[in-house]
């Protein structure tokens, strides 16, 4: 049985449904799985979240999370998943320890109940939790979220963007709490606009505009991709890349850290890129064969 | 009841910790029933009096020295011409004129009887009036004086004479006082009592805890429960500090009993928080609540019977006041603080008051979703 199924969820917005926000979605989570759904701001990761969570209704289609129908078995449901929505909300003028014993009455639990499933998170906050939740650093507050959401030892657990905002090392903390959760036996549903977290999840499904562009181990995303890609490299990076956008052998050229990544239309030997491109340029380009990334991969299905 | 009594825990704290809401509940109701009862005040004072004298005779001063000696009038000018006084008012320095004539005094004793013009300033409606009327008084009075000086009245009067004389019942000294305070305070219980259980929960929505509490299991009516209790406390807390002070201030003691005044406040302030619930489901944010509310308000207090009496309103208007809660209060209110009434004379208000609470309560929780 899997955790989650959504079958061709269609979510529109405006009295005349002229915002399409979900165009026929439909994917299916395994229990246990980090499942990242992956795209850029305003993809529609919100309001699917929203509706798997049971706080929005979709115009049609079905959602099946943790064996329960989000329309008729909602009671279920909120019994049984917890929710990080995107932007902290929790009580600001409370403190971190009443918030968490709040949350944890509230699923007519205790904080000692489950103190084993949140106290590698919660140790790191514990320091402070007579503090009040808003007097918190953006990490920390993080970490409270996530101690709130898991308190009752959810099933399925839903991260909305957690780590928008967040710096680079609190993200790879939260990553590898993430990745321990998961040995607990949660199913997590976490949605990001970096696709360097894709890499991190053990399926995702890239989202674009409400539709779904590809759904696959994050691997088998990059194996998928048979283009030829290079990375070129000249001193003078904004030249390089609008005359080789020009050319009718290249598909595609976009500045990829250092370099750019070259995507041409046929297979040719790195001797002839060399040279193709020395006839263009009168600068030194530097040239190299790359393998892809979810990064790539994701631009390339963009496009298309 | 054990995620009631959380919720509820949750919210005292929350509200003890907001040091600003706290002030606002508790002291602002005692600074406002002080000051505004001393200052909405429906005697005319210090009403601006211009005389022009064309007779300056010994009977003219009298009449004069006899208006200034009254209280209500403050001599502004003695001046020798119409237009001059007119000018005063024109200048807003004066509220009234009044004319003596020329051959006043020969008049009235030769002729048994005179003229006085009087000009009222209307800008000010209720100062005109009231101003004219005092005036209209005091020159009767003198005028009966007059006449007992000179006639001798014979033992039965020729004239049939109708002479009023009255007496008030339940305020016998007509002090404003014992009616406005009553009614202030249930103002101010109301807003205490509607703008913060709507602010509360838009506050919530705003912040984005109302999206957490909502993937809880927490009942609808846990959640609402938990935000009706508290406020529902305090108001009747507001109303305790507010008999209070009109006892310690203004030495009113209810003619009835308190407990008549508990119970039909309980029953007021679930209508109220009803009423503030409402507005908060269909505000998203604070400042749309704030404006609802005060909209809402200024019907209520304006069409609640405080300041106007409904008697005196048009039939429409009337209609109006039988759906606002207020003025059912305000008149209770001072039925049971002045009159002495009892809870089976207000029984009929208790039962409407009922309806409203259940009526909004209802919508509000009718209209309150947990998804959309």
């Amino acid at each position: 049985m899997s955790a989650v199924v959504v079958e061709n969820i269609i979510k529109t917005y405006g009295k005349k449904k002229e915002v399409t926000a979900l165009q026929d979605i439909s994917f299916e989570v395994k229990p246990g799985e980090l499942y990242g759904i992956i795209g850029p701001d305003g993809a529609g990761k919100t309001s699917l979240f929203r509706i798997l969570t049971t706080l929005l209704l979709a115009d049609s289609g079905n959602a099946i999370v943790d064996g329960f129908d989000v329309v008729k078995d909602y009671k279920e449901i909120r019994k049984r998943v917890g929710y990080m929505p995107g932007k902290f909300s929790l009580y600001q003028d409370l403190s971190v320890e009443e918030n968490l014993n709040f949350f944890a009455t509230i699923f007519n639990t205790t904080i000692q109940q489950n103190y084993d499933l949140i106290k590698d998170i919660y140790q790191q906050i514990k320091p402070f939790k007579r503090r009040k939740a808003g007097k918190l650093s953006g990490g920390m507050k993080q970490k409270l979220a996530l101690s709130c959401a898991l308190i009752h030892r959810p099933s399925v657990l839903f991260l909305d963007e957690p780590t928008t905002g967040v710096d680079a090392v609190s993200r790879k903390e939260f990553w590898e709490m993430l990745k321990r959760l998961k040995e607990q036996g949660i199913t997590i549903l976490v949605s990001t606009p970096y696709m360097d977290e894709a890499g991190l999840c053990d399926k995702v499904a890239l989202i674009q505009t409400g539709k779904i562009l590809s759904i696959n181990r994050p691997q088998g995303i990059v194996d998928d991709y048979k283009k030829p890609l290079w990375a070129v490299k000249s001193p003078n990076m904004l030249q390089l890349l609008n005359e080789l956008k020009e050319k009718n052998e290249v598909e595609d050229i976009y500045p990829f850290g250092e370099y750019h990544h070259l995507v041409l239309k046929n297979n040719i030997k790195k001797e002839e890129l060399e040279q193709w491109i020395r006839q263009s340029t009168t600068e030194t380009v530097t040239v190299e064969a790359v393998r892809p990334d979810i990064e790539d991969c994701f631009i390339s299905l963009m496009k298309n | 009841m054990r995620t009631l009594k959380f919720l509820l825990q949750k919210e005292f704290r929350q509200i003890f910790r907001d040091k600003a809401i706290i002030r606002i509940i508790f002291i602002m109701p005692v600074i406002q029933l002080l000051i505004l009862p001393l200052a909405a005040d429906y005697e005319m004072k210090n009403i601006k009096l211009s005389v022009v004298d064309h007779d300056h005779s010994e009977y003219s001063r009298q009449l004069v020295s006899k208006i200034t000696a009254s209280g209500y009038f403050i001599l502004n000018d003695y001046s020798p011409s119409f237009d001059k006084s007119m000018n005063e008012i024109e200048h807003d320095r004066s509220d009234l004129i009044m004319e003596i004539p020329a051959n006043f005094e020969k008049d009235l004793v030769k002729e048994d009887e005179a003229k006085i013009f009087v000009a009222v300033n209307a800008i000010n409606g209720v100062k005109g009036n009231l101003g004219g009327a005092y005036l209209r008084t005091i020159i009767q009075n003198y005028n009966n004086e007059v006449r007992t000086e000179w006639v001798q009245l014979p033992r039965f009067s020729p004239e049939t004479q109708i002479e009023v004389t009255s007496s008030n019942w339940f305020n016998p000294l007509m002090n404003y006082k014992y009616f406005m305070v009553p009614g202030i305070l249930v103002i101010l219980l109301t807003m205490v009592g509607a703008n913060l259980t709507a602010i509360n929960i838009v506050k919530e929505k705003e912040i984005g805890t109302i999206e957490q509490i909502n993937v809880t299991p927490v009942k609808k009516y846990h959640f609402i429960l938990g935000k009706l209790i508290p406020f529902w406390i305090l108001g009747l807390v507001v109303l305790t500090m507010g008999l209070t002070v009109a006892r310690v201030a203004y030495g009113i003691i209810p003619a009835g009993s308190f407990l008549t005044i508990y119970v039909f406040a309980a029953v007021y302030l679930l209508a109220i928080l009803g009423l503030g619930l409402l507005i908060s489901t269909y505000s998203v944010n604070q400042q749309q609540a704030m404006l609802l509310s005060f909209f809402v308000m200024m019907i209520f207090v304006l069409l609640g019977g405080l300041y106007t009496s409904i008697d005196s309103m048009p039939e429409w208007a009337q209609w109006i006041t039988r759906f606002n809660p207020v003025s059912y209060f305000v008149n209770v209110m001072r039925m049971v603080v002045l009159k002495g009434s009892t809870l089976a004379d207000i029984s009929k208000d208790l039962l409407i008051m009922g309806g409203f609470a259940v009526a909004l309560n209802g919508w509000a929780i009718l209209s309150y979703r947990k998804r959309s």
